[in-house]
């Protein structure tokens, strides 16, 4: 446990350090501040609810996930202090748990930069703040079921453009698998809407918390942070 | 201390590592020598439990690596072939993290960053990112970090490459201190400093151990020492008796059908050895020089190695 606290205390202090955490927070604001104003005027303030912010947001944490998480083990293998971490006396799960716990802070962070959206909305309008709770616990799974996928693809090389584009691909995969399901059929029909990223996400936009949907998004990171172990582990054997 | 068995290692279909076997001792500096790709980095990535062996086992103390890595780590400080920096911290940053990593609670990591960054003479760079200091002195901060939790058994891959022949020199000095109270393993491929270091020398070649040996053993080559090999008709007991008399010889061997002898590089004892034959009666058919370097032993060892396969 302690050794989890150091671990991610150092990655969020790496975070902070470079610029890459700052980008991607304004970069994310911009876009998704965009998304939501637009929203707004194009319903003429009728509908005073984060749909437009939503909209924007779930597709940008895919990206945003793979692009944070590509540096935190290729980088390390890199330069070499992958050595270090590894011939430390800490288990593999404590490196993992860790540099998940350091990402997953980054990308609160930046959902917390955004509740000023709904901020306003309170200040000029009258929003569903149950619906904006939901969709926020949301976000948050999602992110932190794409933050475990995009740890998981940066296990896999030492070249941190290479895990970005792995992780990209599994993520967008995950994400765009409800559009085959219309070409399933049976079983596949059936299977093909439950294992998508963005069937679960539907739900917790519109207020509804199924706890389905939590069980997927806590297992999907669950079993991504299992395999990047796996891998880790595995590299030593190669 | 370090107990190495049976060990194998391949990378895929490439055999880096093949079976070796040997101890180092509580207490010892032991040097780990050899040309570039003879498998040091890959024995002591598998000590320091960062890969794991194809066969064969590790132990550190009584802990075996294959079953409790961790155990084992905890006594390791490792300074990898590649320091292993983290460019965007402080020197104190990261020395704490890395004390921390090893288990120092957040009072005794700070006292300990303080010893070691006297210790390695890093005072001036303290606060300074990893990133803008010079080459040696990263390196030195790579031997800050392996030494930070006091680690009984030390483990360095070429710890002076690439750094000026002062602070190679401090470097050494500061090992040799450190080997006082520790166990040491230190690879490198400059002979010289395993004979300034190193109490026990392992030669590997090809993945293989081609020799081993305490250093006096190979001292008076280190020394400067020269050899000659005779070859006397004459009875062989009586010749080498003979010969032991004259006392510019420091050793007499006899290795049928040649006497060698070994002396300092300042004697000249070959017109003592030509009259004592003469005198004897025997017949001196060759006397050649053996001068050898620790280099030429080392290159014979692996070149020799070359030659079975
Ligand atoms: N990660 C790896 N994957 C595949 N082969 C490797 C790997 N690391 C080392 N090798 C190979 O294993 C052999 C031993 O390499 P190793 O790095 O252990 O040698 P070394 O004695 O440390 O050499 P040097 O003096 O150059 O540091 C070499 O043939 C090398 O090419
Ligand atoms: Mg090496």
């Amino acid at each position: 446990m302690k050794n989890i606290g150091i671990i991610s205390r150092k990655e969020l202090g790496s975070y902070l350090t470079s610029p890459m955490a700052y980008v991607v927070t304004a970069i994310f604001l911009a876009l998704s501040g965009t998304f939501f104003s637009t929203y707004l005027a194009a319903t003429s303030f009728e509908d005073t609810s984060i749909r437009g912010f939503l909209d924007a947001a779930q597709i940008l944490i895919l990206l945003f996930a793979a692009i944070l998480t590509m540096r935190l083990v290729a980088e390390e293998k890199k330069t070499g202090t992958w050595e270090l971490l590894l011939t430390a006396p800490v288990r593999d799960v404590e490196i993992v748990v860790g540099k998940f716990l350091g990402s997953l802070a980054v990308l609160t962070g930046m959902l917390v930069t955004t509740l000023y959206f709904p901020f306003l909305l309170v200040l000029f309008g009258d929003p569903d703040l149950g619906t904006i709770g939901t969709s926020y616990l949301g976000l948050f799974l999602l992110g932190s079921a794409c933050l475990s996928i995009g740890f998981f693809a940066s296990t896999l090389s030492s070249n941190q453009i290479v895990s970005a584009v792995v992780g990209g691909g599994i993520l967008f995969g995950l994400w765009f698998l409800g559009a085959v399901e219309s070409f399933a059929t049976g079983a596949l029909k059936e299977l093909i809407p439950f294992l998508s990223l963005s069937h679960h996400f539907t739900d917790f936009t519109r207020g509804i918390v199924d706890t389905r949907s939590i069980v997927y998004y806590l297992s999907v990171t669950a079993l991504f942070l299992f395999l990047s172990r796996g891998s880790i582990q595995t590299a030593r054997w190669r | 201390m370090i107990r190495i068995q049976n060990l194998t290692k391949y990378y895929g279909k490439r055999r880096a590592v093949d079976d070796i076997t040997f101890n180092v001792e509580k207490g010892e500096i032991v040097g780990f020598l050899g040309p570039n790709g003879a498998g040091k980095t890959t024995t002591m990535r598998i000590i320091t439990g960062y890969l794991m062996p194809t066969r064969g086992d590790v132990w550190i103390a009584e802990h075996n690596m294959a079953t409790h890595s961790l155990e084992g780590r905890r006594l390791i400080g490792y300074m990898p072939e590649v320091t292993p920096l983290y460019m965007d911290m402080t020197t104190r940053a990261y020395l704490t993290f890395g004390a921390r990593l090893r288990g120092l609670d957040g009072k005794k990591a700070g006292s300990r960053v303080e010893e070691v960054v006297e210790q390695c003479a890093l005072e001036e760079y303290v606060d300074v990112m990893l990133g803008k200091l010079s080459k040696g002195f990263k390196q030195r901060v790579g031997l800050a970090q392996a030494i930070i939790h006091d680690p009984q058994v030390l483990v360095l891959d070429e710890p002076t490459v690439g750094i000026d022949p002062i602070q190679v020199a401090q470097t050494r000095k500061l090992i040799k201190e450190l080997g006082r109270d520790r166990t040491i393993l230190l690879s490198t491929h400059i002979l010289p400093e395993v004979s300034m270091i190193c109490e026990r020398v392992i030669i590997i070649h090809k993945g293989r151990i081609a020799a081993q040996d305490r250093i006096e053993n190979l001292s008076t080559i280190l020394k400067g020492g020269r050899r000659i090999r005779l070859h006397v008709r004459g009875p062989a007991r009586e010749v080498t008796e003979r010969l032991t008399r004259i006392t510019a010889l420091r050793d007499v061997r006899y290795e049928e059908p040649f006497h060698v002898v070994e002396f300092p590089v300042d004697k000249e004892p070959q017109a003592e050895i030509t009259g004592l034959v003469v005198q004897a009666g025997w017949t001196l058919l060759a006397m050649e020089s053996m001068e050898m370097s620790l280099e030429d032993i080392f290159l014979q060892l692996t070149t020799e190695e070359e030659g079975e396969r």
